[in-house]
């Protein structure tokens, strides 16, 4: 240990880097969300202030428009909170598997498959058994299909470590194709789209398909909340996340873990393509889940997997989603990607943001100057004065190494 | 009929390889770029913007520039995307599945918004320009069956290939490519040798991207004739996969690339299937890479598995 501390006294002397980074020890959870509340406010008129350069209207107008496109009309209320909590259901989807260390990324396909097999049932047995009945039909065959595509690779990576990132990927486009293969079958000629299935229809509550979902998605919100922090279940998964060698050794089935995290993964996945496609579609095309899939694995992971903050997220992000879109048809231009880049510009920018709440930035300092918490401007001044040797830097290093 | 459908699936196999061979310098450095989809896109998008110009400028009179620019321009985009990439990953320090998810849905957003721009002016015209990728160094109109499945394709089939042999030589039998593997390997042990760590993460990361850009202008200058689709996610992420199909060797992404693209076409090949049936058969190539993904895991010995520090960031202070 003293070896190495040596040698990298004789590097410092050497040649002393303008900056280098510190891993903030202790910032308060207040700052942190406080920064990161900061950043997506941030990341919105960055976006509005894009839109506004795209499309040539003032950022103000922008922002107006991307508002009114949010929460203009009652209708557009309902359709931004039932949007939202379809991802935001997605999102909690994932976070069990995510917690886990295990890469997920076919919820586009556990929600394609289970949406499907909602409409296969509605396709089949429509008519021919009351529609309380197929509802709970389609809700037990959509929650089978989405566990199926999140067990199937589990199992694999269970008991011989197969890559999951692919092998989930893999199962998006087999879902996909099979979505492909029924539609042809039951439109042999013609538009190629299946057209809105009268049965088995949810009921609407409060005369729109919105109250349900956001019924739902409050009622996961808040099982899934309970389920991480106080099960049981929820602090094996957790273990496993962090090390599976101290897992194995406090006699936790890792395997078995591993495979039900994942079930629960895909029946919630499985209740999400269940409410898009009774609730709100009526219907299945490869267009069913529209990327939220992928979407919602990046809410998840930035929400710091705390349901409260993936609300949150999901909120700028179907916000950004239906704004620009609203911004793009008043202002005449049609491009449907829009909304699409700016998402992806706001999920950039918020990955940066991390970055400043995990690390400390830490310029040159003088050989005197081993006071730890030295403000901005501060730094900015000696950085322009130059420095030599560091002693505070060894300080650091040294409590991190006992650590 | 079999000679047909062996070149055109040798044709669409450059797509994937260019992909591949890029994602797999990337994944020798540990890298895991999940945003290789919304690379191609852009470099493709780019590529096909700087050629709409060169069109305009030259019209057909001036094949090397119809060739030369878009080419440099969409290694540049990718490469950009890559330093991206390992900005975001390397000096900042994110989560390399999160910057690779959310590079795809920026990049396949950015490719898609920028087609659709310039589509509302003449931008057919790079059509025209196809030709010049196609005849280069094709030698159709020979009897010969072996040219006639080999030979007769445009000039970046022929690049990509020698591009995955290069790629194999280069990293396994020269000390960069000694370097790169040992940063993919143990970036600990890579940084205790002296090799510096997060230049090769830096370099391998832009030049796998700007390889992988390469496949999306591949696939629509020569392979779609010119005519942009939203088809290079998908075959992004078949890229991605392939790399596993390979076991992280480029010189294995030809053959595999081969038998993808082939699968990939199969079914427009056999003939009395319905087009339902059709969508069953293309489901093969995501099948075989999930039967090859188990395969390698259950009986894998060291050499298929894939870097040790695949996917795990590097900083020194940790530790």
């Amino acid at each position: 240990m003293s070896n190495m501390k040596n040698s990298a006294r004789t590097l410092k002397e050497a040649k002393e880097p303008l900056f280098h980074l510190v891993k903030r020890q202790q910032i308060s959870t207040g700052k942190a969300w406080a920064i990161r509340i900061g950043t997506i406010i941030f990341s919105i008129l960055f976006i509005s202030v894009l839109t506004s350069i795209v499309f040539r209207e003032s950022p103000f107008e922008v922002i107006k428009y991307m508002f009114e496109g949010a929460f203009g009309t009652n209708l557009r209320v309902n359709v931004f909170f039932r949007d939202m909590s379809i991802l935001l259901i997605i999102a909690l989807a994932v976070t069990p598997a995510f917690k886990m260390k295990f890469w997920n990324i076919g919820a586009e396909g556990q929600v394609l498959i289970s949406a499907y097999l909602t409409i296969v049932c509605m396709y089949y047995l429509g008519g021919k058994v009351s529609n309380g009945a197929l509802i709970v039909i389609s809700l037990l065959a959509a929650l089978v299909g989405g566990m199926a595509w999140a067990v199937i690779p589990a199992i694999f990576k269970a008991l011989w470590n197969t890559n999951e990132t692919l092998f989930t990927l893999m199962m998006n486009y087999i879902a996909l194709q099979i979505v492909l293969f029924s539609i042809k079958v039951w439109m042999p000629a013609g538009s190629g789209q299946l057209a809105p299935l009268p049965y088995g229809n949810l009921p609407h509550i409060g005369g729109g398909d919105y109250v349900t979902s956001i019924i739902v998605a409050i009622i996961i919100t808040l099982f899934l909340f309970v389920y991480m922090r106080f099960s049981k279940h929820g602090y094996e998964v957790a273990v496993v996340g962090e090390s599976q060698n101290t897992a194995r050794y406090i006699g936790i089935n890792v395997p078995k873990i591993i495979v039900r995290t994942l079930a629960l993964s895909g029946a919630i996945c499985g209740v999400a393509g269940f409410l898009i496609a009774a609730g709100i579609d009526h219907t299945v095309s490869i267009d069913t889940v529209g990327g939220r899939g992928f979407t919602a694995v990046l809410v998840s992971w930035l929400g710091q997997f705390n349901p409260l903050a993936m609300t949150v997220m999901s909120f700028v992000v179907i916000l950004l989603t239906i704004g620009t879109t609203n911004v793009m048809v008043n202002s005449g231009v049609a491009n449907d990607f829009f909304a699409e880049v700016s998402t992806g510009v706001a999920f950039l920018i918020i990955i940066i943001c991390e970055f400043f709440i995990r690390y400390n930035i830490k310029f040159r300092k003088r050989v005197e100057n081993d006071h730890p918490a030295v403000p901005d401007n501060q730094q900015q001044a000696e950085l322009q004065e130059g420095g030599t040797a560091h002693i505070e830097d060894e300080n650091e290093i040294g409590s991190e190494e006992v650590e | 009929m079999i000679a047909a459908f062996l070149k055109s699936a040798i044709r669409l196999s450059a797509t994937f390889l260019f992909g591949s061979t890029g994602e797999i310098i990337i994944e020798k450095g540990g890298h895991l770029n999940l945003g290789i989809p919304g690379v191609m896109s852009v470099g493709a998008a780019c590529g096909c913007i700087a050629e709409f110009y060169m069109v305009r400028a030259f019209g057909t009179s001036a094949p090397f520039m119809l060739l030369a620019i878009p080419i440099l321009v969409t290694l540049l985009t990718g490469a950009l995307m890559g330093l991206l990439f390992s900005f975001l990953t390397v000096t900042l320090r994110a989560n390399q599945n999160v910057v690779g998810l959310a590079m795809t849905t920026f990049g396949v957003g950015l490719a898609g918004y920028l087609i659709t721009k310039m589509q509302s002016q003449n931008f057919i015209i790079i059509t025209r320009a196809s030709k010049f990728y196609l005849n280069l160094f094709n030698l159709a109109g020979n009897d010969n069956w072996f040219v006639k499945i080999f030979l007769s394709h445009g000039i970046l089939v022929y690049i990509a290939i020698i591009l995955a042999i290069v790629v194999q030589i280069i990293l396994s039998k020269t000390r960069v490519g000694l370097n790169l593997r040992a940063v993919g390997e143990n970036p600990a042990t890579a940084d205790a040798a002296g090799i510096n760590v997060t230049k090769y993460r830096y370099v391998s990361t832009c030049v796998g991207c700007a390889i992988s850009a390469l496949g999306g202008l591949f696939c629509i200058m020569d392979y779609m004739g010119g005519n942009w689709e939203y088809i290079l996610e998908g075959y992004g992420w078949l890229s991605i996969a392939l790399v596993i199909f390979t076991m992280w060797r480029p010189a294995l992404a030809i053959p595999g690339s081969f038998i993808f693209g082939g699968l990939y076409i199969l079914s427009s090949y056999i003939d009395g299937v319905t087009f339902a049936q059709m969508e069953i058969i293309n489901i093969l190539p995501y099948a075989v890479a999930i039967v090859v993904l188990i395969i390698t895991s259950i009986f894998g010995k060291k050499n298929v598995q894939p870097p040790a520090a695949l996917g795990l960031s590097y900083f020194r202070e940790e530790r």
